[in-house]
């Protein structure tokens, strides 16, 4: 018998859509009991360690094993001749270039890979690794990617020196990459050209590194008797990784098992395939035993995952009342030795083109020229989809010095400009539809919440003392859910994502979807939305992810796609089970489909409520002889979901900062956030998430930087240098909400995780730049650390006695 | 390499000997050897914190202790926190209070603000802040693992008495 409690109270009771339920994920992490890649431990597992460049280019005249193989513990030496004959000393990057998977003959960045010790332990590999003797010739190095298309710059790459194009479109230098565009750049020019008012600034997003807190890793164990692989690995993409070990290794990916386990954080550093993981593949299958690979700290900062370093121009065109007219955005893209960037193969530049932001701008052209130097290949995209941060910095940056520029108000220049409610879905002049957006409410809602005028009458009192402080305005457009299969593919692979929902007889289910959660708390989330779908508890729904064996086929996790994809794949896999579901309860109830509706939790007979039949029975008799004629049995559904759009978050952040004129210390007072990521699954997990996001924001705006001297030596790759936010220094975070949802998403759910970090960045810059702008002061590039904002003070004149 | 020696020592109230070179950190002895993997590993210049364990009554990174530093000591990790299938007030108040995410810092947080409450019962909000500030977290951004330990510490303060009793 159904249960006859109210529909409110059953729906409660679900803990689905919109509740905070406590995280399913939590019960093993607070026991120490959850399972990364470091806590896998094989029966007669090596242990491999990398022998690293120490210069940032150079020729190998010569590697000698002979003292390294004489360590005790020592199994074996590989370099690139060794993984040349099985084809492997090289590999595709996901971004359309070859990566040295061994430095082949030469190494073009200082922490190259350039020889793997296996041995016993991870001390005996230690051992072993200082013993390999390489004799290397010193060439000059490109540090600065402005000189990298100089005429007698050096050739970083000679293997493809003779190409005149590396995946996307034609190469002018033997430095230089690609060159992408986008928009109407006569349009845009003739604009430009008869403007009121022009604004142009020089802004850097500088290389930076993710540093997720547990480092790159895996285990891989080939056996040789079955010839499968499986791979213990720190993978945000396990079935993109799959294919391209099966491509690479010839081994049908039928036999390869990528295994996601539980991953320490990612924020982007997790999603390419690294040199480290290939090398363990092929020492297991040479040696016939697993292999365990992992990270230092150290090789984790200097070589995987870097992101940024974008050398951007912004250009804005307006009238004299701050009415935009055009935009003109530029990039120099330091890609590093490879370009092992992740991308969308139709979009070199990620998803940069985003950069008109909130506003209503008639005309735009953009473009990026990315170049190879002798640093650390990559451009991952630290928390955010590829691009998207340098493109929201600028244009969020931009709006300031166009408001400075023309003396109207940061929040009145925006107001001036935003799209409005009713425009949407608005199609910007570089060909995104924004799905929905309500940006006026947004700011109007965070202006009343912190005073806006009764601050900016406090900064004025300020600065008639001499005091300085910053408001900073973020109102900005993210661009998340990778994303439509016309538009977006890697390696020809679709960005669709999937679910497989399986219902048992007694009324639980499991869910296996081709995400990966690296701290996103999915197995919580996903079981909410399954649950509001289908009116089963979601206690009682299992998430599986990550094990390639068992989820069906998807791009994982990245670029804030698994609400905005994999979510919606959970709800439409669930709404195919509905259905049959309301078959069988036509036919157990003896009525016409038509005739019934769903309640929570149940079919019931439209004017008859008491004629219900329940999810839970409804999953029971899906197993039983008692089924419409010709069903199949089961109540199991699979969706793969190609989404018809990106959809796009947004948000407005307010930024109060107190500058000490003689310190330059910078210090956070207030920081709003009100974000609107459409449809809510669970706030608990979203405030989290816009907590972590804005901390990260933080450590980019105030301290990360990886910087190298002219020779291309590290000048910071450990925690000792590279900066990680502490308790001590982390700002208290003000959070607050507007639902707008998205019209083409199946539950209106937009991704949340990366607009605290893309909106937060351009911020904290805007508080702080803004704390100078009474004294003509119109940009001052990241990282604004003490010293660096002490130099502004010196070259303002303020840090007077 | 080194001569190799037997070191004893209690880990979360058991006794254990181990067989370790002079150079083997205890981080490596636990995880590897005593198959306590709790302890996390995330930087080895003990500036991230994963590593914490208690050890002799102060916390410490064991990626910066020797295991033959260890003889006669009492250590305790994240995997002695339950007792008798009851969680203890601060794993209960991380979960409560949403002060985790992908889980690696939180064995390490965790031993830390289990200290830390020994030490200072009822710590202010910047207290908490100072005190933890050798544990980071990627994930956080510390908010709600300052609401966790204030949970637990109110927790812990109304069990007080009825031990007593």
């Amino acid at each position: 018998m159904p249960d006859d409690k109210s529909a409110l109270e059953r729906a409660t009771n679900l803990q689905g859509m919109g509740a905070s339920r406590l995280r399913k994920e939590d019960a093993r992490f607070i026991r120490g009991r959850g399972t990364y890649v470091d806590d896998i431990k094989l029966p007669g597992m090596l242990f491999g360690a990398m022998v690293r460049s120490p210069y940032a280019h150079a020729r190998i005249k010569s590697i000698n094993k002979a003292k390294a193989l004489a360590v005790p513990g020592v199994v074996a030496v590989l370099t690139a001749d060794d993984l040349k004959p099985v084809k492997l000393h090289w590999m595709p990057t996901l971004g359309g270039d070859v990566q040295a998977v061994l430095a082949d003959k030469k190494v073009c960045f200082q922490m190259q890979e350039v020889a793997m010790v296996i041995a016993s332990d991870r001390y005996a590999a230690a051992d072993g690794a200082e013993q390999v003797e390489v004799d290397y010739e010193e060439l000059p190095a490109i540090v600065d990617p402005r000189l990298s298309m100089a005429k007698d710059a050096p050739i970083i790459r000679e293997d493809i020196a003779d190409k005149d194009n590396v995946s996307h479109g034609p190469r002018t230098h033997p430095n230089h990459i690609f060159t992408w565009e986008a928009g109407d750049k006569a349009a845009t020019d003739a604009a430009f050209a008869g403007a009121e008012v022009v604004v142009r600034e020089e802004i850097l997003n500088p290389r930076v590194h993710p540093c997720p807190l547990e480092t790159c890793g895996c285990v891989a164990s080939f056996d040789k008797v079955t010839g499968q692989l499986t791979v213990y690995m720190t993978s945000q993409a396990p079935h993109l990784v799959r294919t391209v070990v099966a491509m690479l290794s010839g081994i049908p990916e039928s036999k390869i098992r990528i295994v996601g386990g539980d991953i320490g954080g990612g924020f982007g550093n997790k999603v390419p395939v690294y040199p480290g993981y290939v090398v363990a593949i092929v020492a297991s299958i040479v040696t016939g035993v697993p292999i365990k690979w992992i990270e230092s700290r150290i090789d984790n900062i200097s070589t995987t995952g870097f992101a940024r370093d974008y050398h951007g121009v912004g250009e804005l065109a307006a009238d004299k009342d701050g009415r935009i007219k055009a935009l003109r955005f530029t990039a120099l893209a330091d890609h590093g030795a490879f370009n092992s960037h992740v991308s969308a193969t139709k979009l070199p530049a990620g998803l940069f083109s985003i950069c008109t932001g909130s506003y209503a701008i008639p005309k735009a052209y953009c473009r990026v020229d990315a170049v190879y130097t002798n640093k650390a290949p990559g451009g991952v995209a630290y928390r955010c989809s590829l691009r998207v941060t340098e493109a929201v910095y600028l244009i969020e940056r931009m709006m300031d010095v166009l408001a400075q520029k023309l003396g109207i108000d940061k929040a009145e220049i925006r107001r001036r400009n935003f799209v409005r409610a009713e425009q949407f879905p608005y199609t910007t002049a570089l060909g995104w539809t924004l799905d929905s957006g309500s940006y006026h409410a947004a700011l109007e809602k965070v202006l009343k919440a912190v005073d806006y005028d009764g601050l900016r009458r406090e900064q004025a009192e300020k600065r008639a003392k001499g005091e300085l402080m910053g408001i900073g305005i973020s109102t900005f457009t993210e661009i998340v859910g990778a994303g439509p299969t016309k538009v977006c593919d890697i390696l020809g692979i679709g960005l669709f994502d999937s679910c497989d929902i399986r219902v048992n007889p007694t009324g639980s289910a499991i869910a296996r979807l081709g995400t990966m959660s690296q701290g996103q708390g999915h197995a919580t989330t996903y079981a909410q939305i399954i649950a509001t779908e289908l009116g089963l508890s979601s206690d009682e729904i299992q998430i599986e992810e990550g094990d390639t064996d068992k989820a069906p086929y998807g791009a994982g996790t990245w670029g804030s796609r698994s609400t905005p994809v994999g979510g919606a794949a959970a709800a439409m896999a669930a709404r195919k089970i509905r259905a049959k579901a309301q078959k069988i309860a036509a036919h157990l109830l003896e009525v016409g489909e038509g005739d019934l509706e769903w309640e929570v939790d149940r079919f019931k007979v439209k004017g008859n409520p008491s004629q219900a039949k329940t999810m839970k029975e409804i999953a029971m008799a899906a197993h039983t002889s008692n089924l419409p004629d010709g069903m199949e049995k089961g109540l199991d559904a699979t969706e793969y979901y190609d989404p018809p759009n990106m959809t796009f978050p947004f948000g407005a952040y307010v930024c109060v900062v107190d500058v000490d004129r003689f310190t330059g210390e910078s210090k956070v007072r207030r920081f709003y956030a009100l974000d609107d990521c459409g449809t809510r699954i669970n706030p608990m997990i979203i405030e989290g998430q816009i907590h972590g996001g804005l901390t990260e924001a933080f450590a980019v705006a105030f301290g990360q930087a990886i910087p190298f001297d002219e020779n291309g030596n590290h000048l910071g790759n450990s925690l000792m240098d590279y900066f990680l936010p502490t308790a001590v220094e982390t700002p208290h975070w003000e959070t607050d909400h507007t639902v707008t949802p998205s019209p083409h998403h199946p539950i209106g759910a937009k991704g949340v995780a990366e607009s605290p970090h893309v909106g937060g960045i351009p911020c904290f810059s805007n508080a702080v730049i803004d704390a100078f702008a009474h004294l003509g002061v119109t940009h001052m590039d990241m990282p604004h650390t003490s010293y660096r904002v002490w130099q502004q003070c010196k070259a303002s004149g303020v840090n007077k006695r | 390499m080194g001569k190799k020696h037997t070191v004893s020592f209690k880990l979360n109230g058991k006794a254990v000997d181990v067989v370790v070179e002079p150079r083997e950190l205890l981080i490596h002895t636990l995880r590897e050897k005593l198959l306590h993997t709790g302890p996390h590993i995330g930087c080895e210049t003990s500036h991230c914190g994963a590593c914490t364990v208690d050890l002799d009554g102060m916390s410490v990174k064991s990626c910066t202790v020797l295991t033959v530093q260890c003889q006669d000591s009492d250590v305790l990790t994240i995997e002695g926190f339950e007792q008798g299938g009851a969680l203890h007030a601060l794993q209960q108040s991380f979960s409560e209070q949403h002060g985790l995410q992908c889980g690696y810092c939180t064995p390490g947080m965790v031993t830390r603000a289990y200290r830390l409450l020994k030490e200072n019962p009822d710590p202010s909000e910047e207290e908490i802040r100072y005190w933890m500030a050798g544990n980071l977290c990627r994930c956080t951004g510390y908010q709600n693992i300052v609401k966790a330990v204030q949970h637990a510490a109110k927790k812990l303060a109304a069990a007080v008495p009825n031990r007593a009793a």
